[in-house]
């Protein structure tokens, strides 16, 4: 009822959001403008071409290639083909955290490769260059693996990096050397990267080493990048609870790990939007299910954490979960209940990724707050709406030109972990199995869904709404602190975190306690601004 | 370490760049687009790189960066990205009704070879434009020099495609600024005013990347040269360019339009170079040098004199951009700095020559390069070699800084982790004061931190 409270009319809304478009770019940004009603559900557009001249949040297939998926592993050497340009954004910008066990262990993230196109290697080809470019990170540092990412012009000059690639591997006979056709203009989005990457991941590293894994509950962290350190609390859980981290896709990740992957018993699964297909194939070609789970969250972990209990059916396991929850507990309730009274009541809007805007309500509920209105940068329908809608969706020219790999059970490693009716009887629990309900779901009545965004509908949703808070990211950051409104980044977590588990909650509720009840936000007009500067004021000294 | 498998031994590399001590040109032509009041840059190709540019930017400046996209998909790859461009022009006049649209290509559709000139003229045919806007475009090959070739090419778009000659001489001088902070061209637009000359700067990021805190978002904020500026600078007296690699160009280019002569001279940052620039521009304006400008520089020379002792014989590593490096090096040797390793990802033989010339007479065994080859990754096995007593460079330099226990400063672009550059200029005698207030203040923090309890000093 709070937010009947807050939310103005969500039709009206929709109405001035698009009013200014030309015709035809109102007519299909309204389709991805859609007013929450969680039982119904309404259908959003998602996953489609932002309209050119849009100011739009999203990227590039290149950037969830490489910059999300692949750029977590410390130990791969991941060259990018193109001009010095893609390598260089993608440097050291995504807060990716990693920890070696020794200081000489292989850690390439603090590095930027490039070949460096020049204008002879695009009229030329660049294949020649590239290969030079591998043999001598090759001769440098001997690393388990080379990655080849390859950006707009190598597409279309034709330079083929998976035959160059190839080349290279058996040359060296020691080293993994793999290429992705991630090209910017692949896809509407980053989302097409992710999907490239996770084809790559799976045809080039996942099963490469069979050596069984050790644990009793052993499992698989999918979607988490280790932002600001997320990953470390939740491997810091694990380990209390006594679960089996066999290998993370891709937060604080080795390649050795990746390759053993198969081994474990389950996947869990945190951003569904750019790891969801290899959970789906690790299933198909191994047996291993995946379900959706969420950290971000005290509740959320805790909750996670039980599923995770439930699945594996032990009752030791259980008990120790309950044990250990109650244990963060305490400190996570003192922190909380200091805070909460002056968070509660408040509003936030969520547009970021493609999970996060989903996850992060739920630190928000907790907080007292409530999300007026959230949105995805690069997600798809079922993201929104809950996979039942996948059967649905069509598939259009962007995301044909996208590999679907085919799949088949491996005829010596397939081995389903639960039988169907086991799975079933889990779901009957509440366990998101291969399945994920989405975002909607869990919001209010009356909340609006945007999908991707634009500058001028986050402008005009600041002035109508007037939020305590925006969450968005690095481009969206100041325009909206311009606005007096302070904008928490969901991308870098504006170099704090980590947000995961019981630490992370804690973390988050500071932050957020901090920012909308800085004395800042209220010192931008000048004491003479607020009094009308000279306006009906007599002077004091005046000089004759 | 942070970079533990950067080895000592420096082996040729003919395929592959390690940390790059440069990036590509769109980035440096959306920069010099902010400088131009109301105008809105636009990146004509695929999503990415408006985002990568936009985002960098936005670190460096904590300042919303405004910029639209042609959102390229396969199709237009394979098909030409000018229905792309056409519908953004659209949409971006309805929405976001910018004074002007400054296009830039990049690498993408440059590979499949759309020609900005001729969308830009079917844009104006077609009626795309509205009366009195403007849509203005450079060519930006992400696969030819680096970002400061991208701005000197969009700075020489704005120059030809605003500059007209009416014939009627205005009375005023242009003065081009090459790749500098918003702090540095309000400096510039100050020195001019002090002098008591007429100026148009161009272009002008002052009032734009370093905006108040007002309670709104102005979109297309207070600054930038204005439209009625850009369009007298055909007329002018003269055009003073500070930088050869990024600001010449654009002075070249309207001598060769509009009959301006030109000068250049170096960016004003430190002694000589700001001692050259006052000379030039008092002499080219007829106006004598007012005292307050010789107590700037005597106040500089000053603190030279009295803290020469910390500076001398200090060894010095850099990287950067060319026309910041070149009076840079020129003010640490003013210091009696040494600078012993320099390097530069932007490729030019021009700023070789420069640069050695300038070594040649003063340094001679400085470790210089610049291009193919030159980057960041050399720069540390160099330092391995030969060790410094400073690091000068962007922000990617702290993690050399740290793994060599190096005191660094931070200065060029992009700076990602420290404020000041947007506040506090480079450029001019004050911003010569500023510098060496800053490598005053490393060095004799790590004296202090490393000297034996009896040989630490109260006064210093």
């Amino acid at each position: 009822m709070e937010a009947n409270r807050i939310i103005p009319d969500p039709s009206k809304v929709r109405e001035e959001l698009i009013q200014k478009y030309p015709a035809k770019v109102a007519k299909k940004r309204s389709k991805s403008i859609v007013i929450n009603d969680p039982d119904t559900i309404p259908e959003v557009q998602a996953n489609v071409r932002t309209v050119p001249g849009i100011i739009t949040q999203r990227g590039c297939s290149y950037a969830g290639c490489k910059g999300v998926v692949l750029g977590p592993t410390r130990d791969i050497v991941n060259i990018v083909h193109g001009p010095i340009g893609c390598s260089f954004y993608a440097w050291l910008t995504r807060r990716n955290q990693t920890r070696t066990e020794s200081l000489m262990d292989e850690n390439y993230i603090p590095y930027c490769f490039s070949t460096d196109m020049q204008e002879e290697n695009i009229v030329f080809g660049g294949e020649k260059k590239l290969k030079q470019a591998i043999q001598e990170a090759y001769d440098l540092f001997h690393p388990k693996s080379i990655a080849v990412f390859s950006t707009c012009p190598v597409g279309l000059i034709g330079d083929d990096v998976h035959a160059a690639s190839r080349e290279m591997k058996e040359k060296f006979g020691d080293c993994n050397v793999f290429g992705f056709s991630c090209e910017g203009y692949r896809g509407v989005s980053q989302s097409a990267g992710h999907h490239i990457a996770n084809n790559g991941v799976f045809k080039h590293m996942v099963g490469r080493n069979n050596t069984p894994s050790e644990g009793k509950f052993k499992l698989n962290l999918l979607g988490e990048y280790n932002i600001g350190g997320d990953a470390f609390e939740i491997e810091r859980i694990f380990e209390k609870v006594g679960i089996t981290l066999v290998s993370s896709f891709s937060g604080n990740s080795t390649v050795s790990q990746i390759e053993n992957a198969h081994t474990a018993d389950l996947n869990v699964i945190l951003c569904h939007r750019s790891i969801n297909y290899m959970g789906d194939m690790m299933e198909t070609k191994y047996g291993i299910p995946w379900m959706k789970v969420n950290f971000v969250g005290a509740e959320s972990t805790a909750k996670s954490l039980r599923k995770i209990a439930e699945y594996f059916g032990d009752e030791e396991l259980k008990a120790k979960v309950d044990a250990v929850i109650a244990e963060e507990a305490p400190k996570v309730k003192a922190v909380i209940e200091e805070i909460l009274p002056r968070t509660t009541g408040k509003t936030a809007m969520l547009f970021v990724g493609g999970s996060r805007a989903h996850h992060y309500q739920d630190l928000f509920n907790e907080l007292g707050m409530t999300t007026v209105a959230a949105g995805y940068e690069f997600a798809h329908r079922d993201d929104y709406e809950g996979r039942h809608v996948l059967p649905g969706i069509k598939v259009d020219a962007d995301s044909k030109n996208i590999e679907e790999l085919k799949i088949v059970p491996d005829p010596e490693l397939y081995n389903p972990r639960k039988s169907d009716a086991e799975l079933e009887e889990l779901r009957e629990k509440g366990l998101e199995i291969n399945g994920y309900e989405g975002m909607m779901k869990q919001m209010t009545k009356k909340s609006l869904v945007v999908d991707d965004l634009s500058h001028y509908e986050s402008e005009k949703l600041i002035e109508i709404y007037k939020p305590d808070i925006f969450c968005a990211g690095i481009k969206e950051k100041y325009v909206v602190q311009k606005m007096g409104i302070p904008l928490k980044q969901l991308h870098s977590y504006d170099y704090g975190g980590p947000y995961t588990g019981f630490e992370g909650a804690i973390n988050f509720y500071r932050d957020i306690d901090r920012m909308v009840n800085n004395p800042v936000w209220k010192m931008i007009k000048a004491p003479w601004e607020k009094a009308g500067n000279g306006k009906g004021l007599s002077a004091s000294y005046v000089t004759q | 370490m942070l970079l533990r498998h950067t080895s000592k031994e420096v082996k040729v590399r003919e395929g592959l760049t390690i940390n790059p001590a440069k990036t590509c040109q769109p980035i440096g032509a959306m920069y010099a687009a902010l400088g131009i009041h109301g105008c809105l840059p636009h990146s004509h190709g695929s999503q990415g790189c408006c985002s990568y540019h936009r985002s960098t930017l936005t670190r460096h400046y904590k300042e919303p960066v405004m910029a639209a996209t042609s959102s390229f998909t396969e199709g237009a790859s394979v098909f030409g990205g000018q229905a792309n461009l056409l519908s953004a022009i659209d949409t971006i006049f309805a929405v976001y009704d910018p004074d002007i649209i400054a296009v830039h290509s990049t690498c993408l559709s440059e590979t499949i070879g759309d020609d900005l000139q001729q969308i830009s003229k079917k844009a104006k045919d077609d009626g795309k434009i509205p009366e009195g806007k403007y849509v203005i475009y450079a060519s930006t090959p992400s696969f030819v020099g680096s970002h400061v070739t991208g701005y000197a090419n969009m700075v020489t778009g704005i120059a030809t495609q605003f500059g007209v000659s009416t014939g009627v001489k205005k009375s005023q001088h242009n003065i081009i600024a090459g790749w500098m902070e918003p702090s540095d061209m309000r400096e510039i637009k100050r020195i001019a005013q002090v002098l008591g000359v007429n100026i148009v700067l161009f272009p002008d990021t002052s009032d734009v990347l370093d905006a108040p805190q007002s309670g709104k978002h102005l979109f297309y904020p207070k600054g930038g040269t204005t439209i009625a500026e850009l369009k007298s600078i055909g007329d002018s007296l003269s055009t003073l360019a500070l930088g050869s690699i990024s600001a010449e160009p654009a002075a070249i280019a309207l001598e060769k339009k509009c009959k301006v002569p030109f000068e250049t001279v170096d960016m004003p940052i430190g002694l000589s170079a700001t001692d050259r620039f006052i000379m030039v521009l008092s002499q080219r304006a007829g106006v004598k040098v007012p005292d307050e400008v010789t107590a700037e520089r005597g106040r500089l020379v000053d603190v030279m004199c009295d803290m020469e002792q910390y500076l001398h014989g200090k060894r010095v590593a850099l990287f950067g951009d060319p026309d910041q490096l070149l009076p840079l090096t020129e003010f640490l040797l003013d210091l009696n700095m040494k600078p012993v390793h320099i390097v530069s990802g932007t490729p030019g033989q021009q700023f070789d020559k420069q640069m050695r010339l300038l070594l040649n007479e003063r340094s001679p065994e400085t470790n210089f390069r610049n291009g193919t080859g030159a980057d960041m990754f050399l720069l540390h096995q160099w330092m391995k070699n030969e060790p410094v007593d400073l690091l000068i460079g962007n922000t990617y330099g702290k993690y050399m800084a740290r793994d060599e226990d190096v005191p660094f400063i931070r200065f060029g672009f992009p700076i990602l982790d420290r404020i000041g550059h947007s506040y506090f200029p480079n450029v001019g005698y004050s911003g010569g004061l500023r510098l060496v207030e800053k490598i005053l203040g490393v060095l004799m923090d790590r004296q202090d931190r490393d000297a034996l309890e009896e040989k630490f000093e109260l006064v210093m």
